[in-house]
């Protein structure tokens, strides 16, 4: 971009696993240097990809700290780490004696934009399960309440509340799309959801594009991972109900979690790291699984389901509990022709 | 008289760190190596269903995703009997392998080389070169090398829905199966990382790289191929003496890599000359200079605990220090090669032992091996026959779960009490490289190495830096 200042961002990476950048390095056409230089963005610091170490780092974030130098955007990687007892100290930015929620508190006050990368910046994420030892929480929500680090009311400079580029981890078009249109000045408040998600993604349902649609309209269900059926029924399927393209946009140039043959475990709400069962398994009462499809009212899909069951096709019901099209359309089974 | 210097945040490592180093005007004196975030995971993991591994591990990690995919989905299977059924076997070799070697060639290439590129070497006569094609972010090699990584990572998308963290990883097996046009297409993306490994990584075919046996094969090689990216970086090398650089305690362990009947690389240890096979009840966790509370003797992580203190106590790291038989070890790529026994890799460590230059060269020379090994499994997948077997299991017991990981040997030790977890312990790769001292203030692989480097001179801390990526660390993993 030819005489136009480049958009700064800043990433910084807490209580995480790194996925999330792990995952944006998996950007294609263009690759992720590509995409930045496309947009008119300058990675000031990344810890995976910079070549400043150590104090020639800390001199940057001294600078960006004081306001000398300018920051537009703020990107975190991870859950804030507030333990033990609040201090802070199960995450000391390494080289200082500073917890690093501190560095963010400040560095958040710069930036006009203050970007939560992965379920673990926005929410707490997977490092607040359990007992949540840790103290973690995400930037302005700990779990569905918000609040988190910066509070519910907070906003940024540039008058957005921290965007909450949820998943687990992120899909790097999420991240480059979100980042290109703050660059371009181009992201308007209420194309953010409710949790502060960039609708671009969370307008859409994992389900919108599942592979295994068919056995889902006819509720020809998988019972055993590797299965070809539909896995909302006994596998723990959150398709359905979470907020994502996952299916719409591939993975790793075709994949998805329900492609690859396992649920979708909703991992871009919050919360999802604790789903009070065991992940892979459908909590039911009286046969029927207690989450339905997002905006449908119970009475309808337990008639819809009935009727649809009673409609599948050989072809599904064979296909479904088998790990390769035995059926195929158009075809019966084989021995029952 | 010595002066104490604290380093950090060493970036280009997964995760964070810090290096404190005790060093007078010559040389380091002493290290000590911090891992300064905690998360706790083995506490997140009390209590819940033992299939719930196989959603929280790989996010312990997400450059070492499926490693901690298979050891948790080992363990489980160990926990149950399970047989896996073959194709699952063999999709978890090619599924493994493909991070693995994306995680190399993200070493090599974006974590490793752009310190040869920095200001420090300005005055270099082959600075101008080594800038221009590995400068951080800028350098020429980048776009094909996030292309072909990315290319790679394609394999997981055919056979695991999408890396990192994916849940087709089971103990069973895979919940992927392939149809035969999924297969070719496996095989095309191989392919086409065998192309970018012959034609920009080493300039000659992988079979030819595979082939070479000794120090003196290497040199006249690296003379022959001196404008590809591993002959340029033998050559740098020998310019800068890497291979004088980060000696550890020379003790090698590998869990054994990639189960295809037995290991594709051999499991075992290898110190002074000698292979000794690997007993897996020696391995204990001593806490005395981690910031965990509990036993004060070493134990076996079926033993043991991780309890987080408020770093009030004695300790430098939330790393615990993990031992085999008592000693610190070193694992990574040279482990593993020097284990297996390839004839090159056992030339080089009986010449110079762990050190900088051995460690970038196993690695690269792994990136070769391990490409026909794929090809090989992926041939092997059979459509229409299982991919995972079915699996039940007991609501008491425990389970072990080994797999090499890129950076080296990781394990999971689980026990289960009425159908839950009641303990389960991790140690990763770089718990043992980046281990603390233990109650003999015995230093771990890499206080080891950076003992008596030499910091005379103004590239003092960028020579401490390729020491500690040498070993490819990953932070996340080391404390979870």
């Amino acid at each position: 971009m030819s005489g136009q200042r480049p958009f700064r961002v800043l990433w910084l990476q807490s209580g995480g696993c790194g996925g999330c950048s792990m995952s944006l390095l998996n950007a294609e056409q263009p690759d992720l240097y590509g995409a930045l230089d496309a947009l008119g963005i300058e990675l000031l610091w990344h810890p995976s990809l910079s070549e400043a170490s150590g104090d020639e780092f800390l001199q940057l974030l001294a600078r960006l700290e004081s306001g000398n130098e300018p920051l537009d955007a703020l990107c975190l990687e991870g859950s804030v780490m507030r333990g033990p007892n609040g201090s802070g100290r199960f995450h000391l930015l390494a080289g200082t004696d500073r917890p690093m929620m501190a560095v963010i508190a400040v560095l958040a006050e710069r930036a006009p934009y203050t970007l939560a990368i992965g379920s673990c910046a926005a929410f707490g994420g997977i490092t607040a399960a359990g007992g949540n030892i840790a103290e973690a929480c995400g930037l302005q929500y700990d779990g569905d309440q918000p609040g988190g680090l910066l509070g519910a009311e907070w906003r940024s400079s540039g008058g957005l509340p921290v965007i909450n580029v949820a998943g687990c981890p992120t899909h790097p078009g999420w991240v480059i799309e979100t980042l290109g249109q703050l660059a371009q000045g181009g992201l308007k408040p209420e194309r953010l959801d409710t949790l502060a998600r960039p609708r671009d993604y969370t307008d859409h349902l994992v389900h919108h594009g599942c592979p295994r649609n068919e056995y889902y309209e006819y509720k020809a269900s998988a019972e055993h991972p590797s299965d070809l059926g539909c896995m909302m029924e006994n596998l723990g399927c959150l398709g359905t109900q979470a907020r994502a393209d996952c299916n719409i946009r591939p993975w790793n140039g075709s994949g998805s979690c329900l492609g690859g043959g396992y649920a979708c475990i909703n991992c871009t709400a919050p919360g999802f790291e604790e789903p009070g069962h065991p992940f892979t398994e459908t909590p039911k009462i009286a046969g029927i699984p207690v989450g339905l499809p997002t905006d449908m009212p119970k009475a309808w899909f337990v008639a819809l389901a009935s009727l649809s069951k009673a409609a599948t096709p050989r072809r599904l019901k064979v296909n479904a509990v088998t790990d390769h099209i035995r059926v195929a359309p158009g075809h019966e089974p084989e021995g029952e022709q | 008289m010595s002066t104490r210097r604290i380093l950090g945040p060493i970036n280009r490592v997964e995760g964070d760190l810090e290096v404190r180093l005790e060093a007078d005007d010559r040389q380091v004196l002493s290290a000590q190596v911090n891992s300064p975030l905690f998360r706790g995971f083995e506490q997140i993991l009390h209590g819940k269903h033992p299939n719930d591994a196989l959603v929280y591990t790989p996010r312990i990690c997400g450059i070492c995703s499926v490693s901690q995919s298979v050891a948790a989905a080992r363990a489980l299977a160990d926990l149950g009997s399970v047989e896996p059924a073959e194709n699952g076997l063999l999709a978890t070799n090619v599924i493994l392998a493909a991070e693995n070697l994306a995680d190399h060639l993200t070493h090599f290439y974006l974590f490793f080389m752009p310190d040869l590129a920095r200001a420090a070497y300005a005055d270099e006569p082959w600075h101008r070169d080594i800038a221009a094609r590995f400068r951080a972010q800028t350098g020429s090699a980048y776009p094909e090398v996030l292309r072909t990584r990315a290319e790679l990572l394609h394999l997981t998308a055919l056979l695991a829905g999408k890396w990192p963290h994916s849940l087709a990883l089971q103990p069973g097996g895979t919940t992927c199966p392939v149809e035969p046009h999924h297969q070719s297409r496996i095989r095309l993306v191989i392919g086409a990382f065998r192309r970018f490994l012959e034609h920009t990584l080493f300039g000659d075919d992988l079979e030819q790289v595979i082939a070479l046996k000794s120090g003196e094969a290497l040199d006249a090689w690296a003379t022959a191929h001196a404008t590809s990216d591993f002959g340029r970086f033998l050559q740098l090398s020998d310019e800068l003496d890497l291979s004088s650089l980060g000696r550890g305690h020379d003790r090698f362990l590998s869990y054994g890599a990639y189960d295809d009947g037995q290991p594709a690389f051999a499991q075992g240890t290898w110190e002074e000359g000698h292979s000794r096979s690997f007993d897996q009840s020696l391995v204990t966790e001593d806490l005395s200079h981690s910031w965990t509370a509990g036993h004060p003797e070493p134990r076996h992580p079926f033993e043991g605990s991780t309890i987080p203190t408020d770093m009030s106590e004695q300790g430098y790291s939330w790393c615990k220090a993990p031992r085999l038989d008592g000693r610190p070890m070193e694992v990574g790529a040279l482990a593993r090669q020097v284990v297996d026994g390839h004839p090159l890799v056992r030339a080089l460590v009986a010449e110079s032992g762990g050190n900088v230059r051995n460690r970038v060269i196993a690695r690269l020379l792994e990136l070769a091996r391990v490409v026909p090994l794929m090809e090989d499994w992926a041939a092997r997948l059979r459509p229409g026959e299982p991919f995972c077997t079915t699996t039940g299991l007991p609501p008491e017991g425990q389970g072990m779960g080994l797999v090499e990981a890129a950076r080296g040997s990781l394990g999971h030790w689980v026990r289960v009490h009425k159908g839950r977890i009641l303990n389960y312990q991790i140690v990763a790769p770089t718990t043992w490289n980046f281990s603390p001292r233990d109650a003999q203030d015995v230093p771990g692989a890499l206080e080891q190495a950076l003992a008596g480097t030499d910091v005379s001179d103004t590239r003092g801390e960028v020579r401490i830096q390729h020491i500690i990526r040498s070993f490819d660390p990953c932070m996340v993993c080391t404390v979870h």
